[in-house]
């Protein structure tokens, strides 16, 4: 099977939005438990800042992740043609 | 066919709205008739036999011959739909009696599970959900087998699927032995047994097709069940009905209160009766074996003087007990004398605040903390992202766009759950602090005196003042959401809700589980290797055969009450992390990838893990020392990842490149639609 000059572009932005959101989750999860003393002197709405990361804020940002995923994967499935309706 | 879809659509939301409904109003219904006196056992039972009459009804009705119904449900489950059954599917009866018990003891450490287990989903909606829809079989071995050309990788595949699967749903098992036996008051092995019918009512004549409708069901009960009390605490303390927003307060005068408590005269006098308790201890056991000869000795002259001496009955019988209780050998007296030691040295100083992060004596010991949170958060995101159970659900959407929808809303799903349990532990915590902590022995709450009958609470006065603190209290870990409701001073109705909760928990995720693992048998190995000829019927009578053998034996294993069983659970993610997670993703995103790496890579990231297990886990007979950077040997994907990655790699490039139409296949999987290719968006059943 031929691959059109549109496919190929559709993969090199799938997997850029891959690398980008995976960093984002990377970045999200691990620099609050490695800077988590330091973080955890301040305070954020009574929270101290690494443990509200740890049970809410990385959390939220999880979920924004997935959506915007979803979203804009389905948009680039439409605009190179690949949709499956 | 999207109309007949989005009317689907339409009846199942309606459908289940009607349920919610019904369920609340069966709720309030049930809380009048204790109001009118109706007995908290009757509540217990109530709760219990209706529950499990709903999903055996849903189980019953879902029944199906089709075997795309059986295996995927007929790939039409809505995105919305989807998701909560994977929510119900992943959440399991760890999530929700233990969780908030982990994190009102380990505080900040105990987060470690609450971003591994979502986090994991950011991997499964970027890396495997789309391209296993699109891949559109029935089960993981089956994409293995696929991509790696052949039987080898498929059969590894089940291996390491029936390894992780096995010892999680035992865990289940148990859990449902556990609810029955303490709310309804049957005995635990009799408990596990009417589980296991709950569980093989749901999946057994309706498949793939019966587990994720009462998987929906299910998710509605225990998300309900674990929010009610918080909810209400949370009104109680703050006066604001929304636990997860406003508990950051709460957790400031819980530190305030820490602070304050820690270093009460009272509390420290304590705290050096229980140094000394440990102390002696540990002086009894350096003297072995004669410490134990001279400590038999001592009791029976205690005895004697006792007798002696006309001495109440009460203190004559403490002293018999003791006598019999005595270690009967060396290496007993070892075991017994060490936990006491360890449950008298906890106690011999105040515990760490509760957000205090990576806290050890020293630098040195800061950063090996350091290090096995990160371990064990990237063991328990990888191993999420490598459970069949739940990288199966996504084959049964009806697009790979709707797959893409459902990871969302499960994460969402999941997430109301472990956003709220950290709120709960911190409401408990303050309660417990707050209003029981100094309180007089003698007018201590109803509860205290309930969970202590079970064993789950324990009150020691070591230092006979006639009040509570803070370390003569002990709780088990399940007690802070089993008794939230009493410690709050909620009506029973509200316990019942809770066991409930649990109930369904512990009954959909082994549903997910059992299925995962009969389907790996029957369909893998029997149909694809054995007998490739079977007809659709014979496929199906060897599924459901399997289904009860695999329950049968789970039960059993069960009913022996395995001691390490939380071990064995954490394990499982390290197991299905090292041996599945590198061959799925290359296999997507690395066209090079071969038979021969995929191969080597899943035999060697499974002997990393194991290997590193059995050296370090005292359960296999072997020695924390052993420990490389002192990561805990749950943590032993930490190791096998990479290195299942590494050797999938090396092998793949030292060996020839997978054939042309192995490569036409990972292209295929690559985009939603290809024209020219094999299409998975199929819903006709007669396609498969």
């Amino acid at each position: 099977m031929q691959l059109s000059e549109s496919h190929r572009r559709y993969w090199r932005r799938n997997l850029r939005i891959t690398i980008v959101l995976i960093l984002i989750w990377l970045a999200v999860t691990f620099l609050p438990i490695y800077y988590a003393q330091a973080l955890n002197r301040i305070t954020f709405l009574g929270w101290p800042l690494a443990f509200y990361m740890g049970a809410q804020g990385s959390l939220i940002i999880y979920v924004l992740i997935i959506g915007y995923y979803a979203w804009t994967m389905n948009r680039l499935d439409r605009e190179h043609g690949v949709q499956e309706d | 066919m999207p109309n007949r879809q989005s009317q689907f659509n339409r009846q199942l939301r309606r459908m289940y709205a009607w349920y919610t409904g019904g369920f609340v109003l069966f709720v309030v219904l049930l809380a009048i008739g204790e109001q009118l006196g109706m007995p908290s056992q009757w509540i217990g039972y109530v709760f219990m036999f209706a529950t499990i009459a709903l999903y055996a009804g849903i189980g019953v009705m879902s029944r199906t011959a089709d075997v795309s119904e059986y295996y995927v449900a007929g790939r039409r489950v809505p995105a919305l739909f989807n998701g909560m059954a994977t929510g119900a599917d992943w959440m399991s009866a760890a999530s929700f009696i233990g969780l908030a018990g982990t994190l009102y003891f380990s505080g900040y450490q105990g987060l470690a599970f609450v971003l591994g287990w979502t986090g994991g989903y950011c991997l499964v909606a970027l890396l495997l959900a789309p391209y296993l829809r699109k891949f559109g079989e029935y089960t993981i071995p089956d994409f293995l087998g696929a991509r790696y050309g052949g039987n080898l990788a498929r059969m590894i595949g089940v291996g390491a699927t029936i390894l992780a699967s096995f010892t999680y749903v035992v865990a289940q098992i148990y859990g449902v032995g556990l609810i029955t036996s303490r709310f309804v008051g049957l005995e635990f092995e009799v408990g596990v047994f009417v589980g296991l019918a709950g569980i093989l009512v749901c999946s057994f004549l309706g498949g793939m097709r019966a587990v994720t409708w009462t998987q929906v069901a299910q998710y509605i009960i225990l998300i309900l069940a674990y929010l009610i009390p918080v909810v209400i605490l949370s009104t109680k303390v703050t006066g604001i009905p929304l636990p997860q927003a406003i508990y950051g307060q709460v957790l400031e005068k819980l530190s305030a209160k820490e602070a304050q408590l820690f270093t009460a005269p009272d509390e420290l006098a304590v705290n050096t009766l229980y140094q000394q308790r440990a102390d002696d201890y540990a002086a009894k056991i350096r003297g072995l074996p004669a410490s134990l000869e001279a400590e038999r000795t001592a009791l029976t002259a205690r005895l004697e003087t006792l007798k002696v001496a006309n001495a109440p009955a009460k203190e004559l019988a403490a002293a018999e007990m003791g006598l019999r209780n005595m270690p009967r050998d060396e290496a007993e007296a070892r075991r017994i004398w060490g936990d006491a030691l360890k449950q008298a040295d906890a106690k011999a100083r105040p515990p760490q605040p509760h957000t205090a992060a990576h806290a050890g004596r020293n630098e040195d010991e800061s950063d090996t903390r350091r290090l096995n949170f990160i371990a064990l958060v990237v063991c328990l995101t990888v191993g999420t992202a490598s459970l069949p159970h739940i990288l199966m659900r996504y084959y049964t959407t009806p697009s790979v766009k709707e797959a893409r929808q459902s990871v969302f809303w499960s994460l969402f799903f999941i997430f109301l759950l472990y956003v709220t349990a950290p709120a709960y532990a911190v409401f408990a915590k303050w309660e417990v602090y707050d209003t029981l902590v100094g309180t007089t022995i003698a007018s201590l709450p109803g509860w205290v005196a309930s969970w202590g009958k079970v064993g789950l609470v324990k009150i020691e006065d070591i230092n006979g003042d006639g009040l509570l603190q803070l370390a003569e209290l002990s709780l088990n870990t399940d007690v802070i959401v089993l008794a939230t409701p009493e410690i709050a001073g909620l009506p029973y109705v509200i316990s019942g809700l809770v066991a409930a909760g649990g109930l369904a928990a512990a009954l959909s995720t082994a549903d997910g589980l059992l299925l995962t693992i009969a389907n790996a048998m029957s369909h893998d190995v029997y149909y694809k290797v054995i007998d490739p000829q079977a007809s659709t019927q014979r496929r199906l009578v060897i599924s459901k055969a399997l289904l009860l053998v695999v329950a049968l034996v789970a039960a059993y294993t069960a009913s022996l009450k395995p001691d390490s069983i939380l071990f064995m659970v954490g394990f499982a993610f390290s197991l299905a992390a090292s041996a599945f997670f590198p061959a799925l993703v290359c296999g997507v995103f690395w066209k090079r990838a071969n038979k021969q790496g995929a191969v080597a890579g899943m035999l060697t990231g499974l002997a990393v893990s194991l290997y590193y297990a059995s050296t370090t886990h005292p359960f296999f007979g072997g020695d924390p020392s052993n420990a490389w950077f002192g990561v805990e040997p749950i943590s032993s994907g930490f190791f096998g990842i990479p290195a299942g990655f590494v050797v999938i790699v090396v092998v793949s490039l030292l060996t020839p490149a997978p054939d042309q139409d192995t490569q036409d296949m990972v292209e295929n999987l690559r985009y939603p639609r290809l024209d020219g290719g094999r299409q998975g968006g199929d819903s006709d059943p007669g396609a498969y």
